[in-house]
């Protein structure tokens, strides 16, 4: 829920301390409303914001109280995710019978660099907000059609797909003031059968490459969601039963060279390979079959 | 608005600062057991349980604990009974410095069933730089270790460490664990500029910071040079480092210092300071820096000892023994290539820092200055202060508490100096406490090498010629440089027999962040290049690797020469290497762990071996003293520090042993310029070799005075007389040593022992290290199957704490082998300042290592023993190295060997 730069954005000499927030004169409950400031960042799980020094912040705005229901399953099937619902809450959570999905939820938590006890505090929101190629949530949601409701400081509402709601390292699609109210994965995706792939330089590391397929549950067309490897989310959408010739060349079509991520948590090249790679193993388990047309959807 | 928290059962309602963290809340109302590891979530030295469920304190905004309880460590035992976990780690020994453990322990208790079952992911936040994490496993698991020696019995045996109950209940008191009433903090402002005069400096609006009371910069600062580094001799490191200097050399050089009546204050001052700066050429790579032309960074006279500063040349070697082209003209094969080591934090868990206070001097009644720091060297820090203040020694005492970690990085004077400068301005106490950010940029680390290895054997394997050829980037301070570079080509030569050697080795100045110590001091550096080599070079000739070293390796007995001539006060007193060796062989012959590799994999087996003098050269110095208090029980007194290197475990263990008692019937008092006369200090793996030394004189001396006083008192011979854990047995009749105290002092006799050792002549001790692995071809992930290793220490002091520094150094080193890197960008500006962007091994990355020590006896170290704290880490890298060449059929020159690069070099090789 924070528009701040994320983490790999701050330069390391950008401020003086670390630990409290020296700079932040005011903690103040969102429900209290009132106008949008510079300086002001919504306080979520605060995972990420007290990590970091953030020398312009002057208020905190606590959501902690705002007292949104975690997790809600609608009349339609669908589930909403509030903003605030913790890594720990959505891991917890007892998912329907019928959701194939469902593992995909435990594998996204597991996907976190950090440790299970951030879960207790990090959120669903916070995570998307800041934006990281390797955010596990981003991948989650982004993979299971996920939409973002979006809300301005002024009430109004937007909604936004996950997958063009990030959209670069650390850049996503929020306006000052707003903020992430939640995100609605449709009944449909929930339903999907998934494969999750993940690829890091270390043992339990922070994710280089994480893909994940899903096969709808109605027609069985096959979408393959990229990230970590890449800036953003990417999804490459294919007919039913692509062949590994239609996938490779979707790869090679729908990620342009530049897209691919370049920082300490890997070498763009072997990113790439990873995504092949991972992106013809999730093929096998999902989707091995008659030669289809690939077709890049969404994200652009 | 009212705000009520309950920790550990205590309610309080002072309401914490809008944004506070948990963790500085906790602390402020002194729940000292809830330590800082890193401030960004990733370490889990901070961990509390909110409401029953763990959270890193240092992430928790404190307002959110309202209406919360929260347990730290200290409410984990309850009624005056440990938490079974807490006597677990107790029981195994599950820590080495301690400043982990209380975050270890409330993870651990908040663990369930599944989550047992699973520690990797269980402990993927919880970091320990100490012990590599078998000890830990064996905590959780409830395995037991220690053991109760009988009186007299101690050495050899496993006694736990004397500070374990306090690590455990959050009571031990690390640097920053004390209440100082009138504190006022320092911050830093540190050069955005890589190399930069400055022109002008303004520090009015900082001084119009509420709460500010100063700010200090190069104008305040004295004019004098001197190095950061501490030695016994201060001449072994160049005088190139000022206070605060009008010339900043790297990004991270400090700029100058606020003081302020709370951090926030101090780090607003450090905001509002603005500097003129006119920017100066810039040099970060070392090769280019040593060029004609290129930016001289210390434009420097003759008395700052650089070498050549025109050249950035901070210390040089050059020798030659034989001719090595003859050697390499009578080589039937000659091998030559360039190694690469990266930069490497220490990333001990305490950050540097001090806390400067004042005292009276109770035997001056003068008001004198007191430094507690987190420091290997509290003796000479005190020296270097005297030095450079112009204050006499018995104005300055400097104490260490307990040191969370240290490595080599805390035998350097970083915080002191400023921190003192202040409050000797101010007359106020004064706190630094470095940031884990400032830690990476702002302190020291390993230093980069660049080696070539140029080796040549006849066809039997018989080597020929060794000639290195060394650049070591000392970064834009000189500290520890020449040192490093002159340790780093000694024992990993002479370690070799061959009639041609030659060295040419460089130390050079560069603009990037300082190098200083580390475990190893350049030998585990030149270690990965000429175990490498030789590896590479027996393959050349069909020859077993191991049979090639076996054919090479200097006996007992022979001497290790170089071409900078043989060190007259080395030698081998005792000999493990073949036994090491044989480690190896062992291992490999009874071994079937190649099985365990995944299908597809590539599989290799790889070892390397090295040698480590026990004491650095030039002397090292220890006095200690030992006396019988009044309650019969007894007192040591040693300078050396306790940062989890376990050396007070064993100087108990020694003092047991020569008093016939039992390790608690004796207190220890140490790490204080007060307690002796004066210490080294605690680096070059001196604790148990030269402290220990010290202690066991000091205690065989007691155990004289004993005897002797008891032959008179009790009118017996001597003969008949024997120490007892709590009497001497006087012919067949008990004395308790609570009289014989009572009857010396009634003839004003004081039962005092004392011991000192200079640290010379030194011995030589050996470590082997094998790995087998496998690699997935098509992803470059690598999986240790198995893990041996071999350690000459001598005899043994305390089995499972030299079990444990063993595993310690092998997970730091591997650390370095698979993935930790200081990255820096083309301005030489630190870019990987937080531990998610520099990985440490976490539990999940470090196997179980088979430990296996050498039966020997060191002629010279105290009851046989050699130094096993540093020389763990040094064969690791190129064993994994050697192992992966098996593997793979590649040679990697450049560690570490990350998963991307090791596919990268595949993939080319297949295409």
């Amino acid at each position: 829920m924070v528009c701040e730069p994320t983490r790999e954005e701050l330069a390391p000499l950008a401020s003086i301390g670390d630990m409290d927030l020296n700079t932040v004169t005011e903690i103040r409950d969102a429900r209290r409303g009132g106008t949008w400031q510079p300086g002001d960042a919504w306080l979520g799980g605060g995972t990420y914001l007290f990590s970091e020094p953030q020398p312009h912040i002057r208020r905190l705005i606590d959501l902690g109280r705002m007292g949104w229901e975690p997790l809600t399953v609608t009349p339609d099937g669908d589930l909403e995710i509030a903003a605030t619902c913790t890594v720990a809450q959505l891991s917890r959570f007892a998912k329907p019978a019928g959701w194939r999905a469902a593992p995909l939820f435990e594998q996204c938590c597991r996907a976190f660099l950090a440790s299970w006890k951030i879960w207790n505090m990090a959120t669903v929101g916070g995570n998307l907000c800041n934006g990281l190629p390797a955010g596990p949530m981003i991948s989650l949601t982004a993979a299971l059609d996920g939409v973002c409701l979006l809300r301005a400081p002024s009430g109004e509402l937007r909604r936004v797909r996950v997958a063009d709601f990030v959209t670069g390292a650390g850049a996503k699609d929020l306006r000052p003031g707003e903020l992430v109210r939640s995100i609605t994965l449709p009944a449909r995706a929930l339903a999907s059968r998934t494969a999750f792939r993940q690829g890091s330089l270390y043992g339990l590391g922070r994710s280089g490459a994480l893909l994940i397929g899903t096969l709808d549950p109605v027609d069985d067309s096959l979408t393959i969601t990229v990230t970590a490897a890449t800036v953003r989310p990417i999804r490459l959408w294919f007919p039913p039963g692509p062949n590994a010739a239609a996938v490779a060349e979707a790869v090679r079509d729908g990620i342009r060279p530049d897209e691919y991520f370049d920082d300490i948590h890997g070498l763009p090249a072997w990113r790439r390979h990873m995504t092949f790679r991972f992106a013809e193993e999730i093929r096998r388990e999902l989707a091995d079959g008659p030669v289809g047309e690939p077709t890049e959807e969404t994200g652009r | 608005m009212s705000f009520s928290l309950r920790v550990n059962g205590q309610d309080t309602d002072a309401e914490p600062r809008p944004g506070q963290c948990l963790r500085t809340y906790l602390r402020e109302r002194g729940w000292f057991g809830v330590k800082k590891g890193c401030d960004a979530g990733d370490c889990g030295a901070c961990t509390v349980q909110v409401d029953g469920a763990p959270v890193h304190s240092c992430l928790y905004p404190a307002a959110r604990a309202d209406g919360r309880a929260v347990t730290t460590v200290e409410g984990l035992a309850r009624g005056g009974e440990l938490h079974p976990m807490q006597q677990r780690f107790l029981d195994a020994q599950g820590f080495q410095c301690g400043f982990c453990t209380a975050g270890f322990l409330m993870t651990t208790t908040a663990l369930d069933e599944e989550q047992l079952d699973d520690l990797p992911r269980a402990l993927k936040g919880n970091l320990c730089r100490c012990t590599g994490y078998r000890a830990i496993e064996d905590a959780i698991r409830g395995v037991k270790h220690t053991e109760e020696p009988d009186a007299g019995q101690a050495v050899g045996r496993s006694p736990g460490a004397p500070a374990g109950p306090q690590v455990v209940t959050g009571t031990a008191r690390y640097t920053f664990d004390v209440d100082v009433p009138g504190l006022l903090h320092m911050k830093l402002l540190r050069s955005p500029h890589p190399h930069a005069r400055i022109v002008a400096i303004d520090t009015s609006a900082a001084l119009r910071v509420p709460g500010v009371h100063a700010v200090f910069t190069h104008h305040d600062a004295p004019e004098r040079l001197y190095s950061s580094a501490r030695h016994e001799h201060p001449t072994e490191d160049p005088d190139d480092t000022r206070v605060l200097d009008d010339v900043v050399r790297f990004v991270g050089q400090r700029v100058a210092a606020v003081v302020a009546d709370s951090e926030g204050a101090a780090e607003e001052g450090c905001r509002r300071i603005v500097v003129g700066y006119e920017l100066l050429p810039y040099v970060i790579d070392p090769e280019l820096a040593m060029q004609d032309g290129a930016p001289v960074i210390h434009p420097k006279g003759p008395e700052s000892r650089i070498f050549r500063p025109e050249n950035n040349v901070c210390g040089e070697v050059h020798g030659e023994m034989g001719s090595v082209e003859q050697g390499f003209a009578e080589a039937a094969e000659v091998y030559e290539e360039t190694f690469r080591t990266q930069r490497v934090q220490h990333a001990s868990l305490e950050t540097h820092g001090c806390l400067v206070s004042f005292e009276e001097n109770e035997e001056t009644g003068e008001e004198r200055i007191v430094v507690r720091s987190s420091t290997q060297v509290p003796f000479l820090t005190r020296r270097a202060l005297c030095a450079l203040y112009d204050l006499p020694m018995d104005k300055v005492r400097v104490v260490a508490g307990r040191v969370g970690g240290g490595f080599g990085g805390k035998q350097e004077m970083l915080t002191e100096d400023i921190a003192v400068l202040a409050a000797l301005r101010l007359h106020r106490p004064v706190k630094l406490e470095f940031t884990r950010a400032e830690q990476f940029y702002g302190a020291t680390t390993r230093h980069p090498f660049t080696i070539t290895v140029k080796v040549g054997a006849k066809a039997d394997g018989t080597l020929t010629a060794l000639q290195f050829r060394v650049v070591a980037n000392t970064g834009a301070y000189g500290n520890h440089g020449p040192a490093v570079m002159f340790h780093s080509v000694g024992e990993s030569m002479g370690v070799y027999r061959a009639p041609h050697k030659k060295v040419e080795a460089y130390s050079v100045y560069t603009n990037c962040v300082p190098a200083g110590a580390f475990r190893g001091y350049g030998l585990g550096q030149v270690t990965f290049a000429v175990e490498s080599a030789l590896d590479e070079l027996a393959r050349r000739l069909g020859i077993d690797p191991l049979v090639f070293r076996e054919k090479n390796i200097i006996g007992p007995g022979e001497h290790m020469e170089g071409p900078g001539g043989e060190e007259e006060d080395l030698h081998i007193a005792s000999y493990g290497l073949d036994q090491c060796l044989q480690v190896v062989r062992n291992a490999l012959a009874e071994d079937r762990s190649a099985e365990l590799a995944p299908e597809g994999w590539l599989v290799g087996q790889g070892f390397a071996m090295s040698a480590i003098a026990t004491g650095p050269p030039g002397g090292h110095f220890a006095d200690a003293t030992v006396k019988l208090l009044e309650d019969g029980t007894y007192d040591i007194a040693v300078g050396t520090a306790e940062f989890g290197n376990g050396t007070t475990t064993v100087h108990k263990q020694i003092t047991a042993g020569a008093l016939g008692t039992t390790v608690d019937r004796i207190a220890i008092r140490q790490s204080d310029t007060d307690v002796v006369r004066h210490d080294t200090g605690a680096f070059g793996s001196a604790g148990t070799v030269v402290a220990g030394k010290a202690v066991m004189k000091a205690a065989n001396a007691l155990a004289e005075q004993i005897l002797s006083f008891a032959a008179e008192y009790a009118r017996t011979p001597r003969s008949q007389l024997r120490l007892t854990a709590d009497s001497v047995e006087c012919d067949g009749r008990l004395v308790s040593l609570k009289e014989l105290f009572e009857a010396a002092a009634g003839r004003g006799v004081e039962l005092f022992g004392e011991g000192h050792w200079g640290g010379s002549p030194r011995s030589v001790a050996f470590n082997s290290q094998w790995f087998r692995i496998a690699v997935d071809p098509d992803t470059g992930e690598i999986r240790i199957l198995r893990s041996v290793h071999g350690a000459d220490a001598g005899r043994v002091m305390n089995p499972l704490q030299c079990r444990g520094q063993v595993e310690g150094g092998v997970a730091q080193a591997l650390g370095a082998t698979l993935f930790e890197r200081v990255l820096v960008d083309e301005r030489g500006e630190v870019t990987t300042a937080a531990f998610r962007r520099y990985r440490l091994p976490a539990y999940a990355d470090v196997p179980r290592t088979e430990v296996h020590f050498s039966e020997t006896s060191d002629a010279i170290g105290p009851l046989g023993a050699k130094s096993m704290s540093e020389s763990p880490f040094n064969p690791v890298a190129p064993a994994f190295a050697n192992a992966l060449r098996d593997a793979t059929g590649i040679r990697f020159t450049e560690a570490p060997f990350l998963r991307d690069h090791v596919w990268q070099a595949l993939a080319r090789r297949r295409s």
